[in-house]
């Protein structure tokens, strides 16, 4: 699946169409996101470098990292960085995001140098300015040539710390509908956001790879922390993919961490094969949700005590309550003492009506005619 | 009889400290994020890790953030670890920022609000700046509460993460560590505590205090998980593993031991 991601992305943009956009989303609980991020770039890269893919080249856009890491990254993955001047370009948002060095320079306590690959964004919260860039350095890569180029957002989250999602989600529409972006892909953490602002974002993009750890009963997710982090660096790798007449197929993978970067395992090689952890065998949902389950929870079953606190009196048909109880009470004081709780083994038991006299001596059947 | 100190050992080696220092490296440590609770204060780790930096060392220089308490109380706890804080401040190897009086007047832009924090990382960058060059990969910047900080900072979120972020840069051009403690209960309330998410994103390393999960005990007055998120030294990574221990605060020092190696 991640590589059928990756190939996707590679195929870039149908004609006519939206670029491919992709949203890689995690959680505290499987906190990996960056992992597959970093997978999926140094893929496309390769794949830019052999000349497989529709882009001739990608933008970078860093929030969370420094460009020099994106640098060595590549480079530690074999990817041959000096002719990535020619294809690699980075909007670096990372260094001075909000311009604090900007304001320290004008005291004159800093000083600045400057980079052929790397621009730097010194206002994160203009959005439109950050777009222009974006697509400045994309038509430099390519140059005069009629071509296309991808974006890579490493973290979405981190602009929605400093902008509207209106506004992040008018960039986003904009690059994909930019007429030279193949494809673009993106990072979420999706815990630090509201449920809304996810959807919107995976409303937008034709591919979601969301990671989840292996075993999710829901339970706090800071048990789930503490879970994961037993079991180690794997997970469960979830996509969704929607094709372009509606379609929408999930599938999913287990994904582990290693020294050199992240491996998936797909569970099984058919097809159809894929599906069985999804699609449930049987027709009936066995399984409760976490909410049935706490509403099955609240449910008072009629035969339960119902006061609160207070011992419930239950009228046996014959006496009045206070009456039953003082007799009850005289009745078994010596009971009481040897039981020490009268809570407990005690039988209440219901009379039909007062017609009948209890413990009446005379035959039932005496007025019958045998 | 156990050496004194010995107990330590569990825990720098879940870090990965002895290893670097071996190697003549720095503390590659990245951020560290120590979470505690009201029940188990981890301040103690701080103090831990502060005469540790100080003592191994002789390149090491320590900037230390103070939001809740004043120089005095750091000199007497590592007085009595062993460790001179006036001596070492004397040396410029410990520079102390006492920031219990920071204010960032609550004005009407947002400019004045942060104009505090701006102000301290460019103290705290200066400060690198000024250190001789084979020096400025040996600092480690400790801040002894985030959420005084937040306090300082009239609860604004934003900048006390817009600050951490500066600082994150700061480690990664200088390759410097950032320490900071803070406490997980406090936004236990929060429907979604993002800050403290946030600050989890952000560290490589997340060290946890917490009370034992099966109650009080007279000989373990805690436990301690360490989840080592993204440390990468030399050639071997210590990636995604997590420790635990359980912890036992004496007078003068606190015993760290693995989970039942102690009756």
């Amino acid at each position: 699946m991640a590589e059928s991601i990756c190939r996707t992305l590679r195929n870039g943009r149908l004609e006519g169409e939206h670029a491919a956009a992709l949203t890689i989303k995690d959680t505290i609980a499987s906190p990996f996101g960056f992992d597959v991020f970093n997978h999926v770039l140094s893929q496309l890269s390769s794949f830019i470098l052999a000349g497989k893919s529709q882009s001739r080249g990608v933008v970078v856009v860093a929030f969370t990292r420094s460009p020099s890491f994106y640098v060595d990254l590549l480079k530690r993955r074999g990817i041959d960085v000096d002719a990535s001047k020619k294809w690699i370009r980075i909007l670096d948002c990372y260094t001075d995001p909000v311009g604090w060095k900007d304001m320290l320079i004008e005291c004159g306590s800093l000083s600045q140098e400057a980079s052929t690959t790397a621009r730097l964004c010194k206002d994160v919260r203009d959005l439109d300015k950050m777009c222009s860039s974006i697509v400045e350095l994309g038509n430099g890569l390519i140059g005069q040539v009629k071509g296309h180029f991808s974006v890579a957002i490493d973290s979405v989250s981190v602009m929605l710390r400093h902008a509207s999602m209106t506004s992040i989600a008018d960039l986003l529409n904009n690059l994909r509908g930019h007429d030279q972006v193949s494809s673009i892909f993106w990072l979420l953490h999706s815990e630090l956001h509201e449920v809304r602002v996810t959807a919107v974002l995976e409303y937008m993009s034709s591919m979601v790879a969301s990671l989840e750890p292996l075993n999710c009963s829901a339970n706090g997710q800071r048990s789930e922390l503490e879970r994961v982090s037993l079991l180690g660096p794997k997970g469960k790798f979830h996509v969704r993919l929607k094709r372009r007449n509606g379609r929408v197929r999930v599938m999913y993978e287990e994904f582990y961490l290693e020294h050199s970067g992240i491996n998936f395992t797909s569970l099984s090689s058919e097809d159809g094969l894929v599906y069985q952890g999804l699609v449930p065998k049987v027709q009936f949902n066995l399984q409760l949700s976490e909410k049935e389950r706490d509403d099955r929870a609240k449910v008072v079953l009629p035969f339960e005590h119902q006061g609160i606190g207070k011992p419930i009196q239950i009228y046996d048909g014959r006496k009045s309550l206070t009456e039953s109880v003082n007799e009850a009470t005289a009745v078994s004081t010596e009971t009481l003492q040897t039981a020490g709780d009268s809570s407990n083994g005690e039988i209440i038991y219901f009379r039909d009506s007062d017609d009948e006299m209890p413990d009446s001596d005379e035959d039932p059947d005496d007025d019958l005619d045998i | 009889m156990e050496q004194k100190g010995s107990s330590w050992d569990v825990v720098e080696q879940a870090l990965g400290l002895g290893q670097m220092e071996e190697e003549g490296l720095p503390w590659a440590l990245g951020v560290v994020l120590i979470e505690d609770r009201v029940e188990t204060d981890a301040s103690f780790l701080l103090h831990q890790l502060l005469k540790r930096s100080l003592s191994s060392n002789p390149s090491n220089t320590i900037i230390f953030l103070a939001f809740s308490h004043p120089f005095s109380h750091y000199d007497r706890i590592l007085r009595k670890l062993g460790c001179n804080l006036v001596v070492h401040r004397e040396n410029n190897r410990l520079v102390f920022l006492d920031m219990r009086l920071l204010q960032c007047p609550d004005g009407d832009e947002g400019k004045t609000r942060e104009s505090g924090l701006v102000a301290l990382y460019g103290k705290i960058r200066k400060t690198i700046h000024a250190l001789p060059d084979d020096k400025k990969n040996f600092v480690i910047i400790m801040i002894d509460d985030v959420s005084l900080m937040e306090v300082a900072a009239n609860g604004s979120l934003d900048h006390i993460l817009d600050f951490l972020h500066y600082c994150h840069t700061l480690t990664a051009e200088f390759k410097c560590s950032l320490v900071m403690l803070n406490h997980e209960d406090i936004y236990s309330n929060m429907e979604r505590p993002t800050f403290i998410l946030d600050m989890e994103y952000l560290a490589d390393v997340l060290i946890k205090a917490e009370p034992l999960v099966t109650g009080l005990a007279t000989d373990v007055h805690g436990q301690l998980m360490v989840l080592t998120n993204k440390i990468c030294h030399g050639q071997g990574s210590s990636r995604n593993k997590k420790h635990n221990f359980h912890f036992r605060v004496k007078e003068n020092r606190v015993e760290y031991f693995y989970p039942g190696s102690r009756t």
